[in-house]
C-alpha cells in the first residue's frame, strides 16, 4: 500500500500513530512491509491456505462474533444433503464435470430454497458439446450478473439458529478449514508457525464487539486463477470477526487507476450494463421480461431490476423506447460466451476481429503474454490508439519485438494504424470514481493543444458521424444507431473556438437519471418500470440530486465531519461505509460506543448517524417482512446486507460462483510444489487457453517442471505507474526508477552465480527477459517442507519505448484465467533465471524453443490436474 | 551582478546607492553581508507562482485510484504548477511523486500534438488532419460492422451484434467519457468491450 | 555593527544577519524518518516546483531504491535507502541451511552483532535536504553576496548573484551544495522561498504523504521532535534519536534536523558537523580594515562605470 497508494497509506501511519497495529503479508517485503509491525512473507499463490488457517483459528477458538454471525451472516442456513465438499473428494465440490471442466452448482443451494444459480437452466439446454462449453462460458460470465448484489434466491432457506446442524453452513466451515492449521499453512504458505499465530491474535484481538479489524489488498489478490476466492476467503473471514459495515472494518481494495472503479461501474466491460446489469445472453433471455426475472431476485434491491433495466433502455434510445417495443431490449446485443480482453485477442489472431479501439491502454507491454497481444494487433485491419505518448501499443509494427526476432515483417503487417493525441485531465471536466467509490469532478484547466482531444469529444463526435452516416440507412441493424440519444450540447472556449466539446456535465446528468418531469432524479428509489423515467446508470442515481453535480463539491474536510459526506459524492447515495445497518446490533443499538456508527433513534423513527444510512432510512428493526412481500420490502428490519437475496453476509456462496462455494487453497496454474492439501492441483475450474503462442510449464512432478525452478510474482514500485504510459516519459519519475530490474535473494544469487547490479535473463515457455540485478537481503528464500522456494520480483512498469526503456515483464507470463472473472494469473508462476543479458534477434526464439524443449512442451500441451 | 541595479532607470543616486548591497552592509545592521544587505531584487521579487496565476482550478489526480485532490495554476492559458488540495478529506493537500510529476506529464513535450498515421503494410508514420481521421475511423467502424453482422446465431437466436470491432480501455477515463463509449458501441452491435478492470 | 559569532548557540540567526527585529520567526523542517515511506514524494515535489532538471543517469545504482544517490546541484531532496539485517524480534531464528550472504550483504545495526543472529531485515528511509545551518559555512566563505540568511532564517542562494566561484562547496560541512555542470552555477534547497514569502509551505513539506517532512517555525518542530522521540522511547523504540536539533552542536543547530533510527553515518550523515568557518571570526578582524577600503574603492569605481 505504501508502494502503491503512498498517500492513501498515510491513514495507516495515523492508525498505527494511533496504537494500530499494522500487518503486512506479502512475498515481497516492500515500503510497505518497512513501516509495518510485522512483515509476514508468504509463498505467492497460497494467501488462501493462510487465509484459510485464519478461519480455522477463528473457529477453532471460538473467536467469531457470536451475535453478529448468528444474525447477519448466513452461517445457521442449511444445505442440501447433496453438497459435498472438497474434503469429500480430495479438492472438488460436488456438481464437477471432467468433460468440461466445469460444476454444475446445483448442489451447492440451500436447502428449502432455490438460489438463482448463473448456470440454472442448465439441464434444460441440448447436449451438444458446443452447447455445453457455450454454457460453461455462460456460466463463468453469469458469475459476474451478481456483481453488486448476490445471486438471486427464491423460497426460505431451512434454518439452525444454535449453528448444530451438522449440514449448516457454520459447521460445513469447520470442517471444510479443519486442516487448515498452523502447521499446514507452514508448508503450503511458508510462514512460521509462531509468526502466523501471532497474526492470529492479532486479528482476533482486534475484532468483536469493541473492536475492528480492516483488511487492505491491492488487485493483485485478483490476479490469480483463484482469484475471486481469495476476496471471498477475506469476506468469509471478516464476517465471522464482524468486521463488515462497522467503521475501521472492511475489505478495501485499492485500485490502480483513476476510474477503475468507474470503468465498471459505468462499465466498458462486454459483461455487463451500467449499475452492474447483466447483459442479456442469446439462449437465456428472449425478452425484457424472462431477462429481469431470471436475473433479479425477490427479495432485496435487486428486486427493482426491472426499473433499473427500463430507465437505462429509455436513456439510450429515448422515446424510441416504448412499452410496446419491450423499451428497445433488442437494441442491445447479445453474448454467447466469454468476449473478455483475452478471447479478443485470441479472436484478433483468428482472424475474426477486425477493428480494435486502444483507449489508454497499453496491451503490447501491459497485458499477460504480450507476444500474443502483438499477434493480435498485426493481423487486425485497422486500429486505434488514443494515448499522450506514443506508446508500444501504437508503435509494435515498426519496433516490436517480433520485428527484431524476425517473428514478424513491418511490410508484412497489414494493421492501418491510427494515432490519436488525447487529452490530457486537465484538458477536460468530467469525473473520476475512486476506488472508495467516491465521483469527484476535476475541472478543465487549459484547452488541449494540436489535435489532443478528450475521449468525451471522441466519441461523441465519432458517434456523430456514424450517425450521419446511416441516417438514411433502412437496415435493421442500423436502427438502434439511428434511434440513439445523442444530443449532447457542446460548448467551444474562445482560445479554441475548434473544439466543439460536449458537456461532460450534461452526461453526468443523463447518467444521473430524470422524472416525467424532465428534472433530476435524487435517489435510485424513484425509478420505474414503465418508462417514466431515464437513468444511464440507477447506482449513480442522485449525483445530480437538485440539478446540483454533488460530484463537484469540495467542502474542506475540516469543515465537516470525519466521514465528510460534503466532499465529492459516493455511491451509492454517497454511503461512506457500505452495509452500515451492520453497525448496529439487530434492535439498532450501537454494539458499543467505542464502534457508534449508524443506530435505530427510536423516537425520531429513523436510523441515524454520521453516515448516509445503507438501509431504508425509517424500515425499524422490528419489521417483519409480510407474506408475499418482493425487493426491499422484503428485507427484514435487522437484515443489513440489502443487495443479497437473504438480506445477510455469505460466509458460504450458494451460488454466484462458478468453481466452489467456498475458498479453497489450489496452486497457481504453474508452481514448483504439489498442492499439500489435495489432490487437486490447481483450480478445477480455471480458464485455459492451449495454444501455441500459449504454453503452460509442466506443475511439479511431471517431467520438464525442473526447468522452470523458480517463482516470480509482479510488482509496482512507487516511482512508476501501470505499463508506464504515464511514468516512462517523465523525466522526473524515470531518473528515480531508471532501469528495468530483478528483485532477487543473496541465496539465489548465489546458487545461479548473479552478480548485483549485473545483468539477468528470465525465461518461461512463452519468452525471456532481461534485467538488472537487485540482490537485496529483503528477498528471502522460503522453506516449504524441507524445500526451499526461491522467489523472483519482477515489476511490470517497463517496455521499449519512453525515456527509461526496458523488457516487459508480461513477456513472460501465460494466460490462464480465474474462470469468475476471466482475470489472468500475473502475480505466480515460475521460471528459470540466468546472469547475463538475453539473446537478441532470432537467436532468442531458439533459446526460448530450447527451454520449451527441455520442458517437454514441444510434444503436448500439459492436461489439466 | 552588482552593476546590473545601474539600469535601473529613474531611479535617484540616493536611492540606488541605497539599495547597492555593499553600502547596505555597511550602514545596516548586517555587517558581514549575509543577509539583509545582500539581498538581490530577483530576490526580493520572489513570489510563488501559484500566487501569481491568472485562476486555480480544482483537479484529482489521474494516477492511481486514491483519488487525490489537486489545485492546477494557469498562467497565460499554461498550466505552470498542480500541488495537492489541503481541502481534501481523501489526501489532505499530499501528491505521491506519481502525482507529483501531474505538471510534467500534462505538459510534457513528449506528448503527440499531431495525428499519425500508418497505412496497412507502411513502414512509416504519415499525416492526417483531425478531421479525416474522425470520417476513416467512421467508415472503417460502419464498414467493418457491416461485414462482420451476426443477426441471429444457427439456432435462430437473436444475437444483434458484430463480433468484428472490439475495444479495450477505461481505467483512466471519465466516467462521462465511459459512458458515451458504452452506450455507442451497444448501439452498435460491438460487445467485445474491455478495460483494465480485467486486466 | 553587531559582533557576528560564527559558531556556538544562537538564538537569532535572523536578526543577526541584519534583518529587523520584527522579522519572521526561523521556520525549518523536521524529517522524521520513522514514518518516511520512501516514496520520493519530496524529490519529484521539489523539482516540480523549482523547475529543476532530471539528472540521474537512468542507471540503475544497485544502491537499494536510491538512484538519485545524493544531493546535487538538481536534486535538492534526496531520499536515502538503507537495508539493514537485524536480529528476528518477534520469531525465534530458523536456520535455513543456505548458502551465506551474497551481495550486497548487510549492515549489522550497531556494530559487533554477528550476522548469522540478523535474520530479519530493516529498511530505514530518510529524505535529506540542505540543514540550513545556524552557522552556515557556505554564506559565511561566500565572496559575492549570493548565499544569504533571509528574513525567515534559512540559506538560500541567489543564483543572480552566484559567479560560480565554488568557495561555498568545500565549505558545507554537510556536502549539500553543488554545481551545474554547464554554467558552474552553485545551488541547493532554498527552502522553496518564494512560496515562503507568500505564506505557503514548501513544496516538498506540502507534497510529502505521511508528513514524515515537517515545515514550520524551529521552535515549534523542536519541541514536536523532542515529544516525538519520547514516544517512541515508550514504545519500544530506544534506537530513536534526533540529529541536527541541537543550538549547541558543531554548526549551532540545523534548520533541517532529522529524527533518525540509526547512527547518523548509516544514512550518510556526519557525525558532529562542525561549521567550517568557525575561527573565520579572527582572520575577519584583521582583514576587515583593508576590506573596507577595497569597498569603497569599488563602489566609486562602479559609480563612475555607469554615467
Amino acid at each position: 500500500m505504501a508502494e502503491a497508494h503512498p498517500v492513501g497509506f498515510q491513514w495507516v501511519m495515523e492508525a498505527k500513530a494511533r496504537g494500530a497495529t499494522v500487518i503486512h503479508v506479502d512475498p515481497r517485503y516492500t515500503r510497505t512491509s518497512a513501516l509495518a509491525d510485522m512483515h509476514v512473507p508468504i509463498r505467492a499463490g497460497s494467501d488462501i491456505a493462510f487465509l484459510g488457517g485464519l478461519i480455522n483459528y477463528v473457529l477453532t477458538h471460538d473467536a467469531h462474533f457470536e451475535e453478529y454471525v448468528k444474525a447477519y451472516t448466513n452461517a445457521p442456513m442449511i444445505l442440501r444433503d447433496d453438497f459435498a465438499d472438497t474434503e469429500d473428494l480430495d479438492g472438488l465440490f460436488s456438481g464437477y464435470d471432467h468433460e468440461s471442466g466445469s460444476y454444475d452448482v446445483r448442489s451447492w443451494q440451500y436447502q428449502g430454497a432455490e438460489v438463482e444459480a448463473s448456470a440454472g437452466k442448465r439441464d434444460e439446454t441440448g447436449a451438444s458439446v458446443e452447447q455445453v462449453i457455450d454454457e460453461r462460458l455462460q456460466t463463468a460470465s453469469g458469475s459476474e450478473q451478481a456483481g453488486s448484489g448476490g445471486a438471486p434466491m427464491r423460497g426460505t432457506p431451512d434454518r439452525d439458529g444454535t449453528l448444530q446442524h451438522p449440514r449448516c453452513v457454520f459447521q460445513v466451515l469447520k470442517r471444510h478449514y479443519s486442516r487448515y492449521t498452523p502447521e499446514m499453512v507452514a508448508k503450503v504458505c511458508g510462514t512460521p508457525p509462531e509468526q502466523f499465530e501471532r497474526v492470529a491474535r492479532e486479528l482476533v484481538t482486534n475484532s468483536g464487539r469493541e473492536r475492528t479489524s480492516a483488511f487492505a489488498y491491492a488487485v493483485g489478490w485478483t490476479h490469480h486463477t483463484v482469484g475471486v476466492q481469495y476476496i471471498r476467503c477475506a469476506s468469509v473471514l471478516q464476517a465471522l470477526l464482524g468486521n463488515i459495515g462497522r467503521p475501521g472494518g472492511g475489505i478495501m481494495a485499492l485500485r490502480g487507476h483513476a476510474s477503475i472503479q468507474g470503468s465498471t461501474d459505468i462499465p466498458t466491460l462486454y459483461n455487463i450494463l451500467p449499475g452492474y446489469i447483466p447483459m442479456p445472453h442469446a439462449h437465456r433471455e428472449q425478452d425484457l421480461a424472462s431477462f429481469v426475472a431470471a436475473d433479479s431476485g425477490e427479495k432485496g434491491f435487486w428486486g427493482n431490476m426491472d426499473a433499473y433495466t427500463v430507465s437505462l433502455l429509455r436513456s439510450w434510445f429515448g422515446d424510441a423506447a416504448t412499452a410496446d417495443n419491450d423499451y428497445c431490449f433488442d437494441h442491445l446485443p447479445r453474448l454467447t460466451g466469454d468476449h473478455g480482453t483475452f478471447q479478443t485477442v485470441m479472436d484478433q489472431i483468428d482472424g475474426i476481429v477486425k477493428g480494435y479501439f486502444v483507449i489508454g491502454e497499453n496491451p503490447a507491454v501491459g497485458t499477460a503474454n504480450s507476444k500474443q497481444q502483438r499477434l493480435g494487433l498485426a493481423n487486425l485491419d485497422w486500429l486505434v490508439v488514443r494515448d499522450l505518448n506514443m506508446i508500444e501499443t501504437a508503435t509494435f509494427w515498426s519496433d516490436g519485438p517480433e520485428i527484431t526476432t524476425g517473428e514478424m515483417a513491418t511490410e508484412r503487417i497489414g494493421t492501418e494504424v491510427f494515432f490519436l493525441p488525447a487529452a490530457a485531465h486537465t484538458e477536460k471536466d468530467g469525473t473520476f470514481t475512486n476506488t472508495q467509490r467516491l465521483l469527484q469532478w476535476h475541472h478543465k484547466a487549459v484547452e488541449p493543444s494540436g489535435d489532443a482531444r478528450s475521449d468525451l469529444w471522441f466519441y461523441y463526435h465519432l458517434g456523430r458521424r456514424i450517425r450521419a452516416k446511416l441516417a438514411a440507412s433502412t437496415e435493421a441493424r442500423d436502427r438502434p444507431v439511428r434511434d440513439l440519444v445523442w444530443d449532447y450540447p457542446t460548448v467551444s472556449s474562445p482560445t479554441r473556438p475548434e473544439i466543439d466539446e460536449p458537456s461532460a456535465a450534461a452526461v453526468l446528468r443523463e447518467i444521473n437519471g430524470t422524472g416525467p418531469d424532465g428534472a433530476a432524479l435524487s435517489t435510485y428509489t424513484q425509478l420505474r418500470n414503465d418508462g417514466s423515467t431515464r437513468c444511464g446508470c440507477w447506482i449513480y442515481c442522485g449525483v445530480y440530486a437538485g440539478e446540483v453535480n454533488q460530484a463537484a463539491r469540495r467542502k474542506p474536510g475540516s469543515e465537516q465531519s470525519w466521514v465528510a459526506p460534503e466532499w465529492g459524492w459516493a455511491w451509492p447515495l454517497n454511503r461512506r461505509i457500505l452495509y452500515n445497518r451492520a453497525s448496529a446490533d439487530p434492535d439498532g443499538n450501537a454494539w458499543s460506543q467505542r464502534k457508534a456508527y449508524i443506530r435505530w433513534d427510536a423516537e425520531a423513527g429513523k436510523w441515524v448517524g454520521p453516515d448516509v444510512p445503507d438501509f431504508e432510512a425509517t424500515k425499524p428493526p422490528d419489521y417483519v417482512p409480510p407474506e408475499g412481500a418482493k425487493a426491499q420490502d422484503a428485507i427484514g428490519g435487522d437484515e443489513p446486507f440489502i443487495m443479497q437475496a437473504d438480506g445477510r453476509a455469505w460466509l458460504y456462496a450458494p451460488a454466484g460462483l462458478v468453481d466452489g462455494p467456498l475458498p479453497a487453497h489450489y496452486e497457481p496454474e504453474e508452481s514448483p510444489v504439489r498442492n499439500a492439501l489435495y489432490g487437486w492441483q490447481s483450480n478445477p475450474a480455471r480458464q485455459q487457453y492451449k495454444r501455441p503462442e500459449n504454453p503452460y510449464h509442466p506443475v511439479d512432478g511431471h517431467p520438464g517442471s525442473d526447468v522452470f525452478p523458480y517463482v516470480f510474482t509482479t510488482f509496482r514500485v512507487t516511482e512508476h505507474h501501470t505499463a508506464g504510459g504515464m511514468s516512462r516519459w517523465t523525466p522526473h519519475l524515470s531518473e528515480l526508477q531508471p532501469e528495468m530490474f530483478l528483485e532477487i535473494s543473496p541465496e539465489l544469487a548465489a546458487e545461479r552465480g548473479l552478480e548485483h547490479r549485473g545483468w539477468a535473463t528470465v525465461v518461461t515457455a512463452r519468452s525471456a527477459i532481461e534485467g538488472r540485478v537487485l540482490v537485496t537481503d529483503r528477498a528471502k528464500p522460503l522453506r516449504l517442507d524441507g524445500r526451499v522456494i526461491h522467489q523472483i520480483g519482477i515489476p511490470w512498469h517497463w517496455g521499449p519505448n519512453g525515456l527509461t526503456t526496458g523488457d516487459a515483464a508480461n513477456e513472460l507470463l501465460g494466460v490462464s484465467l480465474d474462470p469468475n472473472v476471466h482475470i489472468m494469473e500475473t502475480k505466480a508462476s515460475t521460471c528459470d533465471i540466468r546472469p547475463g543479458r538475453r539473446p537478441r534477434g532470432p537467436e532468442l526464439v531458439t533459446y526460448v524453443a530450447d527451454y520449451r524443449r527441455r520442458a517437454g512442451l514441444e510434444a503436448g500441451l500439459e492436461e489439466r490436474s | 551582478m552588482v552593476g546590473d541595479e545601474g539600469r535601473d532607470e529613474g531611479v535617484g543616486v540616493r536611492s540606488w546607492i541605497a539599495r547597492w548591497p555593499v553600502y547596505r552592509q555597511l550602514t545596516g545592521d548586517d555587517g558581514l553581508g549575509r543577509g539583509a544587505a545582500a539581498r538581490s531584487p530577483r530576490t526580493e521579487a520572489l513570489q510563488a507562482r501559484t500566487e501569481t496565476a491568472d485562476r486555480e482550478v480544482k483537479s484529482i489526480c489521474p494516477f492511481c485510484a486514491v483519488g487525490c485532490a489537486q489545485r492546477v495554476f494557469v498562467k497565460d492559458e499554461q498550466v505552470t504548477q498542480i500541488e495537492g488540495d489541503p481541502d481534501s478529506p481523501v489526501s489532505r493537500g499530499r501528491l505521491c511523486p506519481r502525482g507529483s510529476s501531474s505538471l510534467s506529464l500534462v505538459t510534457s513535450p513528449t506528448r503527440e500534438q499531431k495525428i499519425r498515421y500508418r497505412r496497412p503494410y507502411g513502414t512509416e508514420w504519415g499525416d492526417l488532419d483531425l478531421d479525416t481521421a474522425m470520417d476513416m475511423i467512421a467508415d472503417r467502424v460502419i464498414e467493418t460492422r457491416a461485414n462482420s453482422w451476426q443477426h441471429t446465431d444457427e439456432l435462430g437466436r437473436h444475437l444483434h451484434r458484430t463480433m468484428g470491432i472490439a475495444s479495450l480501455g477505461g481505467a483512466t477515463l471519465d466516467n462521462e467519457e465511459n459512458y458515451l463509449m458504452k452506450k455507442l458501441y451497444t448501439a452498435l452491435g460491438a460487445v467485445q468491450v474491455e478495460n483494465q478492470a480485467r486486466i | 555593527m553587531t559582533d557576528n559569532r560564527l559558531a556556538g548557540p544562537l538564538d537569532d540567526p535572523t536578526a543577526e544577519a541584519g534583518y529587523p527585529a520584527d522579522h519572521p520567526e526561523r521556520v525549518g523542517f523536521f524529517t522524521d524518518t520513522s514514518i518516511c515511506i520512501g516514496c520520493k514524494a519530496c524529490e519529484v515535489a521539489c523539482k516540480e516546483w523549482n523547475l529543476l532538471e532530471a539528472d540521474g543517469p537512468l542507471d540503475l545504482s544497485g544502491n537499494s531504491y536510491d538512484n538519485t544517490v545524493g544531493l546535487g546541484a538538481d536534486t535538492w531532496r534526496h531520499v536515502a535507502f538503507i537495508e539493514q539485517r537485524v536480529p528476528a524480534r518477534d520469531k525465534p531464528q530458523v536456520d535455513l541451511g543456505m548458502p551465506g550472504p551474497g551481495p550486497p550483504g548487510g549492515t549489522s545495526q550497531g556494530g559487533d552483532r554477528d550476522d548469522r543472529d540478523a535474520t530479519d531485515v530493516r529498511w530505514l528511509m530518510s529524505s535529506d535536504v540542505c540543514k540550513h545551518c545556524t552557522h552556515a559555512a557556505c554564506l559565511d566563505v561566500c565572496p559575492t553576496g549570493a548565499l544569504i540568511r533571509t528574513e525567515h532564517g534559512t540559506v538560500m542562494v541567489q543564483d543572480d548573484i552566484c559567479n560560480g566561484c565554488g568557495y561555498c562547496i568545500p565549505a558545507c560541512p554537510y556536502g549539500v551544495i553543488d554545481q551545474r555542470p554547464h554554467d558552474g552555477g552553485a545551488f541547493k534547497c532554498t527552502m522553496c522561498q518564494d512560496r515562503l514569502g507568500d505564506g505557503l509551505a514548501p513544496a516538498c513539506a506540502t507534497a510529502c504523504p505521511t508528513d514524515s517532512i515537517q515545515f514550520g517555525p524551529l521552535d515549534e518542530l523542536r519541541e514536536r521532535a523532542a515529544q516525538r522521540v519520547e514516544e517512541l522511547h515508550e514504545r519500544g523504540v530506544p534506537e530513536a534519536r534526533l540529529y541536527g536539533h541541537d543550538p549547541s552542536d558543531g554548526v549551532g543547530g540545523d534548520g533541517a534536523f532529522f529524527l533518525l533510527l540509526d547512527e547518523p553515518e548509516v544514512y550518510g550523515f556526519p557525525p558532529d558537523p562542525v561549521v567550517t568557518t568557525r575561527d573565520l571570526p579572527a582572520m575577519w578582524r584583521h582583514a576587515a580594515g583593508a576590506a573596507l577600503a577595497a569597498a569603497g574603492g569599488i563602489a566609486l569605481a562602479f559609480l563612475g562605470g555607469s554615467r
